[in-house]
């Protein structure tokens, strides 16, 4: 693409790349997000291809490779535009027969629109899919639309717009206020105020100043960062450029994980496009604005999402958090001033410049405004990432657009926050989800891993799981997360195996706290949270297991006798059809037994169970 | 020039500071004791043991007195029954993961845990579970390190990097695996000032010359120089049944505590059986003993002789740093006043 | 140490990285990709071309979870010594990977084709006895079927996705 120098020519060039997405082409939408990368959509791309150019509508129909659309559990998912046909699981079989009925003859196929599981209607288009309905998707609107390595797609949706009005209709003060006034709180977890953050490091006294993105996603179960790098990297650039300008900043950091390949080859092509348009550098569209952006690839360690320890990392020292402060903004990298936001929050700020604060801060509660997207997943029928204004309730997320547990199951908990977050069970479902209502439920919006249980899982296993991953993931810096989560674990590990002791809880609930208290950084301080809330909610659940050395969700190996409840069995012997050790002695019409001495407790059996009848 | 004061309270009590202090600071001013385990004096602070927590009015969550600069109109909690729970939990973590073996420990009656243990009289962790597996390093002749005992305070290591420049050790690892060694485990080499043991707050580096000769508390202490170089480090000598058995520096020494391996662990000549006791003369190739009149006489006697022959400058004087100054004074004095020459010089010229 | 190591690499790389700041994770990655881990001697030759100490340099290398320091080998097979697995015979299956490509669990062949590890429990039961290559799920594995597998990976072939 030709430099842009100015203004009036980034204006004309919109304006061409507007009209050109305007047309009201036809167009084929495939999904290319790792999701459904994973489950084949690669092949149903180079399918349609061919396709098109064997039926001669190559002139016609446009395919388009995007990012994310957030139904991973149900791709490779394709949209066909403009009527926005939703068709889903896609497989290059099904191919031909879209470009036949669909495209040349405006028909649908019925097995690839999505059912509802429990209602069984089906959809056709994809607002109305429930999957999508009651979201509301500014983020992630245009992961769905556009080829993300593509820059004249974002210019063509109006991208770059907010940033070039930031630098030519608004002074840095001007954007600081308009980010403070919107209400905008980092996305990343700990929810401080995001143009309150600029304004210190706007006023630090210091050169250069460097403006940090955190990309290290490490939450088991969230991947929503993961999905705006893949699907819209420009969008989270935009974001940077616009807090770089605020906070006077000219060169930036974007920390990603090593484990994102996709994410990091799409950024990189992104800022080599960025840089050749001239939209990022020297003298931006001729402005005295430079500003550029680099990566960092991070090289395995959880604790780097904290911002003390990101800083360190991209120095190139172990990633050990510090005491703050001096804060980030006085003193961060380099010791230098910096500014660290993380992605989602970064891709809300082109939103607040382009339609204001007033427009933003009306979305949300009052404390808490915009949308959030979720990670949703676990024991819930539609898994995939989810865009909601903050004030919905969890029950709004988990059964309208999650359609609740599958199979019927019954709802237990749904766990938010990954390591650092807490259960929530049912009774607290229609709180409005809001950074300060869940705190004081116990759990935190975190990164926005909502991960849902069933009566299958056991909340004592669940502390333990966490637990296990901080341990693994702890610096080792600072006392309270070194040892004070080893022995938690190994307390909570003890009761798992039914060797509990009444006086665990009290000694579990003293060192929580302590550790909540008195750990260096907030990996830390978090930690104890996942034992914390499901103390305060599932502590009969602990009880059973030390008092009964029972686990009431038959998850715990070391508590399950492996014997059949006679009354309970119906006698379908698919136990015995299961067990990979023979273990199991059934004939027709009889109750199946379980021989101990085969028995391995690999649990399949319990797990194909239609009657739980194996305790 | 001198900073302008700021006032602020601890414990409800008014005190004047610096404003570039750090609460810590102020507190030991003002004789407000906080315990502390990975604070070292002139290291960076590392804010790691979480003993240093404090309460500050306003503030949402504890804050480490040893990283926190004080501002004016705060008011600091030290001793709320909330900070010395926390701070008891804190010990008796890592009382959990230590080789609680005190009674052969070279540090016993030394070491700022078995203080903490004893101030909250913590006999047995409730605490039990894994610990480290006691990984010792004693591959050189000077410095033991075990790592079962280790608290990762990380004095050692930034002492060796902020102050001896040498950086020759590191935190490997990661989690509760988490310990302080060299690269791949090669032997220690470095120069062997011995700056980490003096640094360690605990057991878990000892010096290796020192070991059964006595702990540090039953030694009767002098305080003297270090006779090896002209820099005049201040030495505080361990004496045991009349014999040098160790040697710390006061760290309110102008050497600030640093010594370097010569000062640290180079003691043993001066009970060495091979160090002269009384003059030899050689006598038919052979040396023998003499008496000191004797062999005076007969240095005297020489020296005159070569004098007389040969001139006043034929002769030269060389001594040794090990001398005091006041040695070296009158070394120099009975050169130039006695032999007649100006030929005088020293081994140490710093 | 092994001392036919051509560390020509790591000096050619140090010197794009010598001016640098925060050079050294990058450098180690690059090692990484290049060597397959990060050889000791190496170590010593971006301590004196970044100019940092070996101790921080190896504090680095073993802070991050994706450096490694002896040599893996381009194939990591795990080997399922779950219960389950162990009852379908997984230990036979073990001994017949460490005999076909001589080496221990936990060691990499000489050519640094295989690294072979166990593993606890895949959680994946039913399909016992289970191997992992390279993250590709192989079930109810026999002898044969190990053949085949090994011999396919050795001619430089590329798995397949399985199961």
């Amino acid at each position: 693409m030709k430099k842009i120098n100015s203004r009036e020519e980034f204006d004309q060039l919109k304006k061409e790349l507007e009209m050109l997405y305007n047309q009201n082409k036809k167009r084929i939408i495939v999904c290319k997000g790792t999701g459904c990368t994973a489950s084949g959509s690669v092949k149903v791309i180079e399918a349609f291809e061919q396709e098109i150019e064997r039926a001669g509508l190559s002139d016609t129909v446009e395919i388009k490779r995007t990012g994310c659309h957030g139904f991973c559990e149900k791709g490779p998912i394709v949209a066909i535009l403009p009527e926005d046909i939703f068709y889903q699981q896609v497989s290059v079989e099904d191919v031909p027969e879209i470009i036949e009925r669909t495209i040349r003859k405006g028909d649908l196929i019925d097995k690839l629109l999505y059912q509802d599981p429990k209602t069984k209607q089906k959809y056709v288009y994809t607002h109305d899919v429930p999957f999508y309905a009651k979201q509301k998707r500014i983020i992630f609107h245009h992961n769905g639309l556009i080829d993300p390595t593509r820059i004249e797609d974002y210019l063509g949706f109006g991208g770059y717009e907010a940033f070039v009005k930031a630098i030519f209709e608004m002074t840095p003060e001007e954007v600081i206020d308009e980010v403070k006034k919107s209400g905008l709180r980092g996305r990343g977890g700990g929810g401080f105020l995001t143009g309150l953050k600029w304004e210190f490091c706007s006023k630090a006294k210091g050169k250069p100043k460097y403006l940090i993105c955190n990309a290290d996603e490490g939450d088991p179960g969230a991947f929503m960062d993961r999905s705006l790098l893949e699907g819209n990297p420009h969008l989270v650039l935009e974001g940077m450029l616009i807090a770089g300008y605020a906070i006077g900043a000219h060169r930036g950091y974007i920390y990603v994980r090593a484990e994102y390949p996709l994410a990091i080859t799409n950024l990189k092509i992104a800022i080599a496009q960025g840089q050749e348009l001239g939209i990022l550098g020297q003298n931006i569209l001729g402005t005295d604005f430079s500003f550029d952006v680099m990566i960092k690839e991070g090289a395995g360690a959880f604790v780097c999402g904290e911002e003390t320890a990101l800083m360190a990392s991209i120095e190139g020292r172990r990633g050990m958090p510090r005491p703050r402060p001096p804060f980030p903004a006085v003193k961060g990298l380099w010791g230098k001033p910096s500014n660290i936001n993380n992605v989602e929050t970064f891709a809300n700020v082109p939103f607040i410049i382009t339609k204001g604060s007033q427009w933003y801060s009306e979305i949300g509660t009052e404390k808490s405004k915009g949308t959030k997207i979720f990670a949703l997943a676990g024991k819930v029928n539609n898994t995939g990432l989810v865009e909601v204004p903050m004030g919905i309730t969890l029950r709004e997320i988990i059964f309208d657009i999650g359609g609740g547990p599958p199979k019927g199951r019954k709802f237990k908990a749904v766990q938010l926050g990954g390591p650092s977050g807490g259960c929530i069970p049912e009774e607290h479902l229609d709180v409005p989800i809001d950074y300060d209502s869940l705190i004081s439920l116990g759990a935190i919006m975190g990164s926005g891993g909502m991960i849902v249980m069933d009566a299958a899982n056991c909340m004592v296993d669940v502390a333990r799981f966490f637990l296990e991953f901080i341990q693994n993931e702890s610096c080792g810096k600072c006392i309270p997360c070194r040892i004070g989560t080893k022995r938690m674990l190994e307390i909570v590990t003890r009761i798992t195996e039914g060797k509990g002791e009444e006086a665990d809880l009290e000694l579990l609930q003293e060192l929580a706290e302590g550790i909540k208290a008195t750990a260096l950084c907030g990996l830390g301080q978090t930690a104890p949270n996942p034992v914390l809330s499901t103390l305060r909610y599932f502590a009969d659940e602990y009880r059973a297991h030390i008092l009964e050395k029972r686990c009431p969700a038959h998850c715990c190996i070391a508590l399950i006798k492996f014997e059949v409840d006679v009354d309970l069995c119906k006698r379908c012997g698919l136990c015995k059809k299961v067990c990979p050790a023979g273990a199991v002695s059934w004939m027709p019409k009889t109750a199946a037994s379980i021989n101990k001495s085969l028995c391995i407790k690999c649990k399949t059996c319990i797990e194909n169970c239609p009657a739980q009848a194996i305790i | 020039m001198e900073e302008k004061k700021i006032y602020l309270s601890i414990n409800g009590k008014e005190v004047a500071s610096a404003p570039s202090q750090t609460i810590l600071e102020v507190a030991r001013e003002n004789k407000v004791f906080i315990p502390t385990l990975c604070d070292c004096q002139n290291l960076s602070p590392f804010g790691a043991c979480r003993l240093c927590l404090v309460e500050v009015a306003g503030l949402p969550k504890l804050v480490p007195a040893c990283s926190t600069p004080v501002a004016a109109g705060m008011k600091i909690r030290t001793d709320s029954e909330k900070i010395d729970q926390y701070r008891r939990l804190i010990v008796e973590l890592l009382l959990s993961d230590h080789e609680p073996d005190c009674m052969f420990c070279e540090k016993a009656g030394d070491c700022l845990l078995q203080d903490l243990a004893y101030q909250y009289g913590l006999k047995n962790s409730r605490l039990k579970g894994e610990r480290r597996a006691a990984l010792i390093d004693d591959s050189n002749p000077f410095i033991e390190r075990d790592n079962s005992k280790c608290i990762l305070c990380g004095r050692c290591v930034r002492v060796c990097d902020e102050v001896q420049g040498v950086s020759a050790i590191g935190f490997i690892g990661r989690g509760f695996q988490t310990r302080i060694g060299t690269p791949f485990n090669r032997k220690l080499n470095c120069e062997f000032c011995g700056q980490c043991i003096a640094s360690c707050p605990v057991g878990a580096l000892t010096s290796k010359p020192a070991r059964r000769k006595g702990r540090k508390w039953q030694t009767r202490w002098v305080k003297t120089i270090c006779p090896y170089c002209g820099c005049g480090c201040n030495l505080t000598l361990h004496i045991k049944d009349n014999e040098i058995v160790g040697v710390h520096s006061d760290s309110s020494s102008p050497n600030e505590g640093y010594l370097c391996s010569k000062g640290r662990f180079g003691y043993e000549f001066v009970h060495h059986p091979d160090r002269l006791q009384f003059p030899l003369i050689r006598k038919g190739g052979q040396l023998v003993r003499a008496e000191w009149y004797e062999a005076l006489r007969l240095v005297a006697t020489k020296f005159q002789e070569i004098k007389s022959r040969h001139g006043n400058n034929t002769l030269a004087g060389l001594s040794s740093a090990k001398c005091t100054n006041e040695e070296n004074y009158l070394f120099q004095k009975f050169v130039r006043a006695v032999l007649g020459t100006n030929n005088v010089d020293h081994c140490a010229r710093l | 140490m092994d001392a036919k190591l051509d560390l020509t690499y790591v000096n050619m790389m140090l010197q794009d990285y010598k001016q640098k700041r925060g050079a050294l994770i990058p450098v180690l990655q690059k090692i990484q990709e290049y060597y397959a881990y990060i050889p000791e001697a190496a170590v010593d030759l971006i301590a004196e071309g970044l100019n940092i100490p070996a101790s921080e340099v190896y504090g680095v290398i073993t802070f991050y979870a994706q450096f490694y320091t002896h040599p893996r080998g381009k194939h990591l097979i795990r080997v399922c010594r779950g219960t389950a697995c162990h009852v379908k015979g997984s230990k036979t299956i073990l001994e017949i990977i460490k005999d076909k490509l001589s080496i221990k669990e936990g060691d990499t062949t000489e050519d640094l084709l295989f690294t072979l590890e166990t593993v606890g429990c895949l959680g994946a039961c039913a399909l016992a006895p289970v191997i992992v290559i390279d993250g590709y799920y192989y079930d109810k594995v026999t002898a044969q079927k190990i053949d085949d597998i090994l011999n396919r990976l050795s001619q430089g072939n590329e798995l397949q996705s399985h199961t």
